[in-house]
């Protein structure tokens, strides 16, 4: 099948660069092209690279935890194996492999938000929505991938950095930090992300002893049990299903409300986004 | 005044100015006659009319980080060789009410120029030294602006910040025959027509002038060239990811080094401009920082 086939010969290409990459550097190079990229915004980094990228990303982190492109990352140059294993998990239902074909990406161009907004109260869309408006998030600020070698692969991470927002749409959970941290104990239980586990250990540090007290307390038993029981996510084709009922899908995917959060002030970051897509386009109108 | 800055090119070269000595000795430097030829950015070629306004949009960028990430990449040693650049120019005069002039082109944040003004202060008691800091980009003045705030040279007449273009400083703001000190740090190969900013260079230094030059060179021992090289194109680029979240810059940082012309190159192009300089080698011409990592390259303007 196309997508068997598709993934063969991805494999065959990243093992060819592997090879390539075994020779040493060259002394005075122009340029030090020992890998080219292998799609649009690749940056091919060496075994020390990528260790060094790991550390200074994972500090940075936590000196700035508003710094997505370091958290973003941090998750890639720690991914190790693990990325191989959700895209097992995609191949193995029919519904994975469509998106591991088709490559679904999720964000304002990709999603018709007004569409969703019209849609019945409790469907999975409709959620979406009023949950991004109550947050007052937009789904465009994902950092794209840098650091994977394999195309595939690479993808796989980006598909799990933009559904980040659908479970949180599910579970009911807004974007504060207590909430992140219940969802990040939740996605190392289910994915195996190592940056996932990383968040989930040195996040709670950032947390006052209260908070800290009730993310133990209530929210990371839910993760554990939860994210232990839910059927693969990263296999859900999420766009197929907009107009499915919100408790029916959770009954499908095993998965069951954590205990009521506390929601906080909406954020700007979606008037920003949208503010700065308006000045983009607005710039470029006179010359079209 | 004239034998003293002579004696900072200690072996001058009193080469006959022949025209065909002068040529045999040349480097062809780039002529291009329309905006439509190309140069360098980096390992990118550009159109010449370009590079100016990428380097530009490359300065802003890293403005606010500047030092930060100097500090970072270089792990201080920025500081060694700045220092050990002001300090070889000796600025300033132990005698009262005497005025030097100073030029720090593409000065931005101000390393030479506080440097300058605080060794003529501490090591002459000159306080009628003054400089003129010039730079290309605002963004890069801005933060130039706000160190001085925290030095006490602020709101007093011995600097003064000034947007200009290195290559065509203007006769109305920057008259012939102005300055006793001309200096430029990491800043010329940033520059599409490095010719022509020593050219303006010559015009604006007095006759018995310095013309200094710190910028980053060749390295020619080959086991810290290699070194450099795996340090310059793997690490740096890393840390401008890291530290200011702008990896472009950082890259293009590293690749315009790499096409910058040699030290006797460079020491040529000084000769070509009118300038005096030294026996064209290591410690003549110029003077190899950290085995040729940095260099520093002076020319006296002779009557």
């Amino acid at each position: 099948m196309s997508a068997l086939r598709f993934r063969v010969g991805l494999t065959r290409q990243s093992i060819r660069t592997r090879i390539s990459l075994r020779g040493t550097l060259p002394v005075c190079s122009q340029a030090r092209h020992v890998k080219t990229p292998a799609y649009d915004g690749h940056i091919p980094l060496n075994w020390a690279e990528n260790a060094f990228m790991a550390v200074g990303s994972a500090v940075m982190s936590l000196l700035d935890p508003r710094r997505g492109d370091m958290i973003a990352a941090l998750g890639e140059t720690t991914a190790g194996n693990s990325l191989y294993k959700l895209r097992e998990q995609m191949l193995e239902s029919p519904e994975g492999r469509r998106i591991l074909k088709e490559r679904p990406r999720v964000n304002t161009d990709t999603v018709d938000m007004t569409k969703l907004a019209q849609l019945p109260e409790g469907t999975f869309g409709r959620t979406y929505v009023q949950w991004l408006e109550r947050c007052g998030v937009t789904p465009d600020t994902r950092e794209p991938v840098h650091y994977i070698d394999d195309p595939e692969l690479a993808y796989v991470i980006q598909r799990y950095r933009e559904c980040h927002d659908f479970y949180h749409a599910l579970c009911n959970l807004p974007v504060n930090v207590e909430s992140e941290l219940a969802l990040k104990w939740f996605e190392f239980v289910h994915f195996g992300l190592p940056m996932a586990g990383l968040g989930a250990v040195f996040g709670p540090l950032r947390l006052d002893a209260t908070k800290r007290a009730r993310l133990f307390r209530e929210y990371v038993p839910w993760a554990l049990r939860c994210g232990a029981s839910a059927k693969p996510l990263i296999a859900v084709y999420w766009e197929e299903r907009w107009e499915m009922n919100v408790a029916d899908m959770k009954r499908e995917l095993g998965m069951w409300d954590p205990p009521e959060a506390i929601w906080s002030k909406k954020l700007s970051e979606a008037k920003k986004a949208k503010l700065r897509k308006e000045q983009a386009n607005a710039s470029t109108t006179p010359e079209a | 005044m004239i034998p003293k800055r002579l004696g900072l090119c200690a072996r001058v070269l009193s080469r006959p100015r022949s025209s065909l000595l002068s040529r045999t000795f040349a480097t062809q430097p780039e002529k291009p006659s329309t905006a439509t030829e190309t140069t360098h950015f980096g390992f990118r070629d550009v159109p010449r009319s370009e590079k100016e306004s990428l380097v530009k949009e490359v300065f802003s960028s890293v403005a606010s980080k500047y030092d930060v990430m100097n500090d970072a990449m270089s792990m201080g040693v920025h500081r060694l060789w700045k220092d050990e650049f002001v300090s070889s120019l000796k600025p300033g005069s132990v005698k009262v009410g005497k005025v030097t002039r100073c030029i720090d082109v593409a000065g931005g944040t101000g390393d030479i120029a506080l440097r300058i003004l605080d060794y003529a202060r501490e090591k002459k008691a000159d306080r009628d030294i003054t400089v003129d800091l010039v730079d290309i980009n605002p963004d890069m003045l801005k933060e130039g602006q706000k160190r001085f705030r925290k030095t006490m040279y602020h709101g007093s007449p011995q600097v003064a910040f000034h947007v200009g273009n290195a290559q065509d400083l203007g006769k109305d703001r920057f008259p012939d025959n102005t300055y006793d000190i001309y200096t430029i740090a990491f800043g010329i190969r940033n520059c599409t027509d490095i010719p022509a900013v020593l050219s303006e260079a010559y015009r604006v230094l007095k006759p018995g002038g310095v013309f200094a030059c710190l910028e980053f060179s060749k390295v020619t021992q080959p086991v810290l060239a290699s070194l450099y090289e795996q340090y310059s194109f793997s690490v740096i680029p890393l840390l401008g990811t890291i530290l200011a979240g702008d990896r472009a810059s950082y890259q293009y940082l590293v690749e315009s080094i790499r096409k910058f012309p040699s030290q006797q190159e460079f020491a040529r192009m000084i000769a070509n401009a009118g300038f005096e300089v030294g026996e064209l080698e290591d410690g003549g011409a110029w003077r190899d920082q950290w085995g040729g990592i940095a260099s520093i390259h002076t020319g006296v303007k002779l009557a």
